[in-house]
């Protein structure tokens, strides 16, 4: 049986994948992007879980034998912020469309080239 | 509707297909190699006790340069995409007494909180990027809550160009002192903080470094912020 987290993981993924291939608005497509990226992040985060551990801050009764995985968390941190940059890019190339063609239809504006 | 259809066909096999793969990566087993020798020497070898900090600035900290890196470029990238010789403010609605008031008055706090964040990335959660962002958030309050408000752009971009080169000449230091791009000099040729492990003046260059991304993220984000609130007007 596959874990729950994993599980809601991959369906994050997914319903990412959805908005990507059935949607037709730019900024609806940008948004199943961000829940994609959010599915991966949250998949790398559950897979360095380790049951019955606590966070891999070393203090007071937190020793090296009781913390979890710290690694997929500093690839986290990366991701999130690579996320964050790639979706700032993003936003402003759709400011940039709706300016230009007035309309965030992808379908419309593949008609409206050239 | 055929093609909604056939999308979530397509998807189910994705997602049968991802479940199977990860049917063989148990959860919550031990699973970690290069994580247990991470947790076991990362007091001693760095003087952090947060081991993600550690992991992300000192054992691995040519991703954090090359995640600098990536936000630099998106952060120029948004500015030269969105820019205009005409681009000003055109919010029409000013905010009501209770927010502009509300948003004087936590403007302080939460930039020290920000600051607080990435000062302390060796000791509690957090560090660079979540203090950047926390006062990127500050000054995101700013631009909702006032209609006119722009950040002082010239000191900005040069504060942003300045953190930037300060991170790498903390790397250039420890290739002088001890050969190798990025070696925490303060720590292990230093010495500096090794009897108070745990307090605020440990940790190596986590803190130096930590400060220098925080102030470099949270310009970024405040200036991308003001790229996209802007508008073109016409003459």
């Amino acid at each position: 049986m596959i874990s729950a987290y994993y599980f809601g993981s991959v369906a994050l993924i997914l319903i990412g994948l959805y908005a990507v291939l059935v949607k037709k608005n730019l900024l609806k497509i940008l948004i199943g992007l961000g829940i994609m990226e959010t599915g991966v992040n949250l998949l790398l985060i559950s897979i360095g879980y380790v049951s019955g551990r606590s966070a891999p801050i070393l203090s007071e009764g937190i020793g090296p034998n009781q913390a979890v995985d710290p690694i997929p968390q500093a690839l986290v941190l990366t991701a999130i912020v690579i996320g964050v940059a790639t979706t700032a890019m993003a936003l402003s190339v759709a400011i940039l469309i709706y300016e230009k063609y007035g309309t965030l239809n992808v379908e419309e504006i593949r008609r409206l080239r050239g | 509707m055929v093609k909604r259809l056939l999308a979530i066909l397509v998807l189910l096999i994705i997602g049968y297909w991802l479940a199977q793969g990860l049917a063989n990566v148990p959860f919550g087993e031990n699973k970690m190699l290069v994580g247990q020798y991470y947790l076991d020497h990362v007091k001693e070898q760095t003087g952090a006790v947060n081991a993600v900090t550690a992991v992300v600035v000192n054992y691995r900290g040519f991703d954090t340069l090359g995640e600098v890196t990536v936000l630099f470029i998106a952060s120029t990238g948004v500015a030269a995409l969105l820019w205009r010789r005409k681009r000003k403010r055109t919010a029409k609605t000013k905010g009501s007494v209770v927010l502009t008031t509300g948003t004087k008055l936590l403007f302080p706090f939460v930039i020290l909180f920000g600051a607080y964040i990435f000062i302390h990335g060796h000791l509690t959660p957090g560090g660079g990027f979540p203090g950047g962002a926390t006062i990127a958030t500050a000054f995101l309050l700013l631009y909702m809550a006032f209609i006119t408000y722009e950040i002082p752009h010239r000191g900005f971009e040069a504060t942003e160009g300045l953190a930037g080169m300060g991170y790498v000449l903390v790397g250039l230091i420890g290739l002088a002192i001890g050969g190798y791009f990025l070696l925490d000099w303060v720590w292990q040729t230093w010495g500096f903080g090794h009897e108070n492990l745990g307090r605020l003046f440990s940790g190596g260059f986590i803190p130096i470094i930590y400060t220098i991304i925080g102030i470099k993220v949270g310009m970024e984000l405040s200036g991308i912020v003001d790229n996209m609130l802007k508008e073109e007007v016409s003459e």
